[in-house]
């Protein structure tokens, strides 16, 4: 007993440790930045809504992490290729032929809902087969077995699409009325930033209100809650955790097409680090938590974007805008460490991790 | 199994349908294409057709197993007929649109090769015919005596597998028996078709007799040591090390490059295998000890601005090893009171942190940035520069012994017990008195200590190292191929390293798709064959009976 009182002091002087570390490195940067204060608060504005603006997008594939966490307790490694897949898929059958035709500019909120739901049908289509093939057979076996082949399906699904669009960088064709800037609360911010921030608000309120009010919603909650009472009460499981997946694929679809508005590039590789990043958010909200994932991506992405200059900046830490993902990556494993049950504090103890 | 009560002519065309897509997709992502060139037997056979009528072969067999005895060979036409029609349609809608545009691998030649080159409509009735006689074949097959079915399949098996490594044998053949016997029997990178037609008779003879008389054989065999069972297993040791010795000069120097990359990536196995095979911690950031093991070895002995040291190799190899240990100490506490999925991802975020401090302009003035070390020595052993495969070869043999030894040694002592207990359940291991915090942190350590070593040789036999060879897809690279060998296996890492390394880098077609493969063969495992192909007797146990359980709730979800 002694013995064993004297390892976990040793493990908990470690992690006091750390964190004092931790603590003091990020209170050192930032006195250090604003005393030189090299920005301006117009460039910290600026900061804090493209923060936002990815965050929103963080939001929302969060939300796929989230909800199916919720019901089936797995990390669904290959939720980022839904993401990727919808938005690949509608840009080369949909978006280059629309641009290349010239109807793009001519009817612009058409084209626009006709690539949403060609990218949100196929991100369902990917991720509901996903779920058929590699994750419904395993439902009984060991905990790492699902991740595994979350893995695989993951590494599977990139280079399918990879091999069926080829790997080149796509671009995604330039939209007339989403170009520019607009005046904001006496700033300006780009209007697809605009854009994203609104149609992510809205997705994400219809949501929460499927979630909340509809009788498939209470489904959903009633399997997250016991699986096997809710096939007691009559709930067909299977198919419940199949229309989560379907939702969660549906916002990652949704995600991808915000993404590339944004970004105007698409890419067969680029639904893993949004992917990670995601996950992260929605870890940090406190995973199976709708709003907390919410919350997460909003934190998540202003993090990112003003955490480099803010921490790094007057550390004179060299090249430090190159080290945004490493921020990203140091924040998911002191959360995971620190404080697993994420901000909101879902349930979700030692045993479930 | 055979006793599936109601297989209808519906069951037969899903699967068909499954068969056929599954090939449509081969074909969509450019698999089929880029096999189109590889000949198995010279003039009649590529690898592109092997893997069109693979599919449609294995499910017509599958339908076989399933259907009644008497219908048994309709059902299985029927699946391979089925089969084609997605193909068919895949070619008509190529000749009929331009889907090039769209889906970049689906070019002429990957029409051309599903229709035999006999154009859309032809073509298309041939496919249909050939697939369905392939149904007819596969049933036929299934419904004859094992006595011949299996060396019927084991004879098309290896002469399959010959035609497709015959690029590779050529070069063998001709270093050991000079041209002119080897262009008899393989002409222009593949068999000749008189030689392929006595391969595979010879190999059904041979089979079948073996599976007659070989049980006798080896009963007289066995006699003659009997009451010498320890000698028996002594005398296999000299044999086995014997060839590993000599390995090098029957393999010449192309394929011994290839096995001393599956040696590296043996050796990185067999270190994962500690973490995650007996252990049970799921370590998705393995890569980064390989990375410091390496990173270590450049800065020590690189020639050039970057070295700090200009150590010799073997001064530098242990200090790589210590270095990747202290690493695996400091990230494996933090992290010692995480379990399962949770620990995966805190490990890949280490992974990720690692790979992306050593490519950022951040510590560029240490350790190079994304230009890496240059100009790092090979190893010099007694004033022989090791610089050729067939001698670096031995160094990685070492190692590798080395750490086969150490596992051995270690899966059967007190602490191998230990990690099994954990992984099994840490809370009881807590209970039975067993340390948790130290017998993670060893997992750790000598699991960083068997990567950091690999990561040392692997720097001296590039000379130069860059950030990008330390990404995650290593990671998981060491993962699939501990997992398709077996979990906790040690002859399954080696099965799994020359199956997942050693197999693309001869077949060179495969690197593109090399990510698909494991993705695919990652899923196919975990469904089909968990404990993997060389399991360890402990694993085959445990994840049969759970398996047991789990198909027949299946069953009863599906009736």
């Amino acid at each position: 007993m002694q013995r064993r009182l004297q390892n976990i002091n040793y493990l908990d002087v470690v992690l006091w440790l750390i964190r004092v570390a931790i603590i003091v490195f990020v209170l050192w940067g930032t006195i250090a930045t604003l005393r030189e204060n090299p920005y301006s608060s117009r460039n910290w504005i600026d900061f804090i809504v493209l923060g936002i603006a990815q965050g929103s997008m963080y939001a929302l594939i969060a939300i796929g992490y989230t909800l199916v966490y919720g019901v089936l307790f797995m990390i669904n490694f290959a939720h980022g290729e839904f993401f990727m897949s919808g938005i690949m898929t509608a840009t080369v059958f949909i978006a280059g032929p629309l641009d290349a035709s010239g109807y793009m500019n001519k009817h612009p909120i058409l084209s626009l809902l006709l690539i949403l739901l060609v990218a949100m049908l196929t991100s369902v289509g990917v991720a509901l087969l996903t779920e058929r093939v590699a994750y419904r057979p395993l439902r009984k076996a060991p905990r790492l077995v699902p991740l595994i082949t979350a893995i695989g399906a993951s590494f599977f699904l990139q280079y399918t699409f990879r091999g069926l669009y080829g790997s080149e960088v796509k671009p995604f064709p330039v939209i007339n009325i989403l170009s520019g800037k607009i005046p904001f609360l006496g700033t300006e911010i780009l209007r697809s930033q605009m854009v994203v921030i609104v149609v992510t608000i809205f997705m994400l309120i219809g949501l929460y209100l499927f979630i909340m009010r509809s009788k498939t919603g209470k489904a959903i909650r009633a399997v997250a809650e016991d699986k096997d009472v809710a096939a007691l009460m009559g709930i067909d499981v299977d198919r419940t955790i199949a229309i989560t997946f379907a939702l969660g694929a549906s916002m990652a679809g949704a995600a991808g097409v915000l993404y590339a508005l944004v970004f105007r590039q698409v890419h067969f590789f680029m639904g893993f680090l949004p992917g990670l990043k995601a996950f992260t958010a929605a870890v940090l909200g406190g995973i199976g938590s709708i709003p907390g994932a919410a919350i997460g991506g909003l934190f998540l992405g202003i993090f990112e974007s003003v955490g480099p200059p803010l921490f790094l900046d007057g550390l004179n830490v060299p090249a430090y805008h190159q080290l945004k993902d490493v921020i990203t990556f140091t924040l998911l494993v002191l959360i995971l460490i620190f404080r697993p049950q994420g901000i909101l504090g879902e349930r979700l103890g030692e045993k479930k991790a | 199994m055979q006793t599936v009560k109601s297989f209808t002519l519906r069951n037969a065309v899903i699967y068909g349908l499954q068969a056929g897509l599954i090939t449509t997709l081969i074909s969509m992502v450019g698999m089929v294409e880029l096999f189109s060139k590889r000949q198995i037997v010279t003039g009649v056979m590529t690898t592109a057709q092997v893997f069109i009528l693979l599919a449609p072969a294995l499910f017509s067999y599958l339908t076989a197993r399933q259907a009644q005895k008497n219908n048994s060979l309709l059902f299985s036409s029927v699946t391979g007929f089925t089969s084609s029609l997605p193909m068919i349609l895949l070619v008509l809608l190529a000749t009929i649109f331009n889907l090039r545009e769209y889906l970049v691998n689906v070019s002429p030649t990957l029409i051309a090769t599903l229709t035999f080159g006999q154009g859309a409509i032809l073509g298309s009735i041939i496919l249909a015919v050939v697939t369905t006689i392939l149904g007819f074949v596969s049933a036929w097959l299934f419904g004859l005596d094992d006595k011949f079915r299996k060396p019927i399949l084991t004879g098309i098996m290896w002469t399959l597998l010959v035609g497709i490594f015959s690029e590779i044998l050529q070069e063998r053949l001709r270093a050991f028996f000079g041209r002119s016997f080897t262009s008899l029997i393989i002409k222009s990178k593949a068999l000749n078709p008189v030689v392929a037609v006595i391969l595979l008779i010879a190999i059904i003879t041979l089979t079948y007799f073996w599976q007659q008389r070989g049980d006798s054989i080896k009963q007289r065999f066995a006699n003659r040591f009997v009451g010498q069972q320890s000698n028996k297993a002594f005398y296999q040791r000299i044999a086995l090390f014997a060839l590993l010795l000599i390995l090098p000069l029957l393999l010449g120097t192309y394929l011994s490059e290839v096995v001393n990359n599956v040696g590296i990536f043996v050796l990185m196995g067999l270190g994962l295998n500690i973490v995650v095979g007996f252990a049970g911690l799921l370590d998705l950031g393995y890569v980064a000890f390989f990375a410091i093991g390496a990173y270590v070895m450049a800065i020590l002995t690189s020639e050039g601005a970057l070295g700090i040291a200009d150590t010799s190799f073997w001064l530098a190899l242990p200090v790589s090893v210590l270095a990747a240990v202290i690493a695996g100490l400091l990230l494996g506490t933090p992290v010692l009171r995480m379990r399962g999925d949770y620990l995966a991802i805190v490990t890949l975020g280490f992974g990720e942190i690692i790979r992306i401090m050593a490519g950022s302009d951040t510590l560029k003035s240490y350790i190079g940035g994304a230009q890496g070390i240059l100009q790092i020595p090979k190893p010099v052993f007694f004033s022989i520069t090791l610089l050729k495969p067939g001698q670096l070869y031995y160094i990685i043999l070492i190692g590798v012994l080395l750490a086969w030894f150490i596992s051995t040694r270690l899966s059967n002592s007190r602490l191998g017990r230990q990690w099994m207990a954990m992984r099994e359940d840490e809370d009881v291991a807590e209970a039975m008195g067993i340390n948790l915090v130290n017998t993670k942190l060893l997992a750790f350590a000598i699991g960083a200590g068997f990567s950091g070593l690999a990561g040392a040789i692997f720097a001296s036999k590039l000379t130069s190292i860059f950030p990008y060879s330390f990404d995650l897809l290593k990671s998981i690279n060491v993962l699939s191929l501990i997992i398709v060998g077996g979990i906790g296996s040690l002859p399954g890492v080696v099965v799994g390293a020359f199956i997942l390394v050693g197999l693309p880098e001869i077949l060179r077609e495969f690197a593109e798709f090399r990510l698909w493969m494991y993705g695919a063969l990652l899923i196919v495992m975990m469904l089909a064959k968990p404990e993997g192909f060389w399991p360890s007797a402990i694993q085959k146990r445990e994840l049969h009976a759970s398996d047991e359980n789990v198909t027949t709730e299946e069953q009863a979800a599906a009736d």
